[in-house]
C-alpha cells in the first residue's frame, strides 16, 4: 500500500527529491557553498595533525628541536634564524594577493589581466614548493627521520614531515588547479558559460592553502 | 563597489591594502624570534598575530565578510569542535608526560 500522493518518486530519485525538498540554504553557486565545505573538511584535517603535534610536543621528555636554529641559514657566515620560512611566507602571502586580483578582474571580463594573475599565483605556488624541496632536502641530509634525528626529540621529525608535507601537496594541486583554470579563462570558456564563478572558487581553495600556513607557521615553526 | 551574495566584487585598493598588512603581520611574527622573546610574551604575540593573519584572509580574501550569515555560521561554527580535541589532548598530554617522568626516568 502506498500511502504517499502518487507525484513523489521513490527509491534513489526519491531519496534525492526528499533530501533537495525545493528550498536553498545557501545562496551562492553550488560550486562555492561544496568548495567551503570542502575546505571545511580540511580545516578539520589540518586542525587534527596540529593538535596531534602539540600532543607528541607536550608529552615527550626529549628536549624539542629548537625550530629557529634548525631551519636557519648561513649566508656569508651569519646565522640567520628562520629566513627561508620567512620568505616562504612571503610568497605565498604575495600569491594571495596576485589571486584576489584575478578574482577581481575576473568578474570585471578582464580576462587577459585575469589569466596573468593567475599564472603569476601559480609560478608563486610554484615558487613555494621549490623552497620546501630544498628545505627537505637540507634537513634529509642534517640526519632529520620521521623516526629520529640528531636535534633532540624524535617526534619533530615525523611532525615536520607530515604537516609540512600535506601542506605541500596541498600547494602542488592548487598550482596544477590553477593552471587548469587560467588555461580556461584565457580559452574564453567562462565568457560562454556567462559568469566567472569558477575563479573566484578556485581563489577560495588558494586562500585556504596560504590561511593553512599562518597556522603551521605560527604553531610549528615560531612556537 | 558592487556586492551581492552571488557576485563578490570589491576595488583593488582594497586587496592591495590587506596584501600590505599581512606583510607588516607577517613581519611581526618574524621579528618575534629575531628579538628571541620568550614565554608568555612570546605565545601570545604568535597567537595574536596569527589571529588577526588568519582573521583578514578568511574576511577579505575569501569574502566571508561579505557572505550571509547562514554561510557564516556553516563555516565558523564546526571548528570549534577542534577545540575540545585540544583540549582533551592537552590533559592526555600532560598525564603521558609525567607517566614518563614517573616511569621512565
Amino acid at each position: 500500500m502506498n500511502t504517499h500522493s502518487s507525484s513523489q518518486p521513490e527509491g534513489l530519485r526519491g531519496l534525492a527529491a526528499d533530501w533537495a525538498g525545493d528550498r536553498q540554504t545557501f545562496h551562492v553557486p553550488w560550486g562555492k557553498a561544496m568548495m567551503w565545505i570542502f575546505l571545511l573538511s580540511d580545516t578539520f584535517i589540518f586542525g587534527s595533525f596540529l593538535t596531534g603535534y602539540m600532543t607528541v610536543r607536550m608529552s615527550t621528555t626529549a628536549a624539542w628541536p629548537n625550530p629557529s636554529e634548525v631551519f636557519s641559514l648561513t649566508i656569508n657566515g651569519t646565522q640567520l634564524p628562520l629566513l627561508l620560512i620567512a620568505i616562504m611566507t612571503f610568497v605565498l602571502i604575495t600569491s594571495s594577493g596576485t589571486m584576489a586580483m584575478a578574482v577581481m578582474y575576473g568578474y570585471r571580463r578582464d580576462r587577459a589581466r585575469c589569466t596573468a594573475l593567475m599564472i603569476a599565483t601559480a609560478i608563486l605556488g610554484a615558487t613555494f614548493v621549490s623552497m620546501q624541496a630544498f628545505e627537505w632536502t637540507k634537513l634529509i641530509h642534517e640526519g632529520v627521520r620521521p623516526w629520529a634525528n640528531p636535534m633532540g626529540a624524535a617526534q619533530f621529525g615525523s611532525c615536520f614531515f607530515m604537516i609540512t608535507g600535506f601542506h605541500g601537496l596541498h600547494v602542488s594541486a592548487g598550482v596544477i588547479y590553477l593552471l587548469t583554470i587560467a588555461s580556461r579563462v584565457k580559452r574564453g570558456v567562462y565568457e560562454h558559460v556567462g559568469n566567472y564563478d569558477i575563479v573566484e572558487i578556485a581563489g577560495l581553495y588558494w586562500h585556504f592553502v596560504d590561511l593553512v600556513w599562518v597556522f603551521i607557521f605560527a604553531l610549528f615553526y615560531l612556537w | 563597489m558592487e556586492t551581492t551574495a552571488t557576485h563578490q566584487e570589491h576595488p583593488v585598493g582594497l586587496y592591495l591594502k590587506i596584501w600590505l598588512l599581512l606583510f607588516v603581520l607577517s613581519t611581526f611574527s618574524y621579528l618575534v624570534d629575531v628579538f628571541h622573546f620568550e614565554g608568555y610574551l612570546r605565545w601570545t604575540l604568535i597567537l595574536v598575530l596569527m589571529a588577526l593573519k588568519a582573521g583578514f584572509i578568511v574576511a577579505i580574501f575569501m569574502h566571508l565578510a561579505w557572505e550571509r550569515l547562514a554561510l557564516i555560521c556553516a563555516i565558523l561554527t564546526p571548528p570549534l569542535a577542534l577545540m575540545v580535541l585540544v583540549w582533551l589532548m592537552w590533559i592526555e598530554a600532560d598525564h603521558t608526560f609525567f607517566t614518563r617522568l614517573l616511569n621512565f626516568h
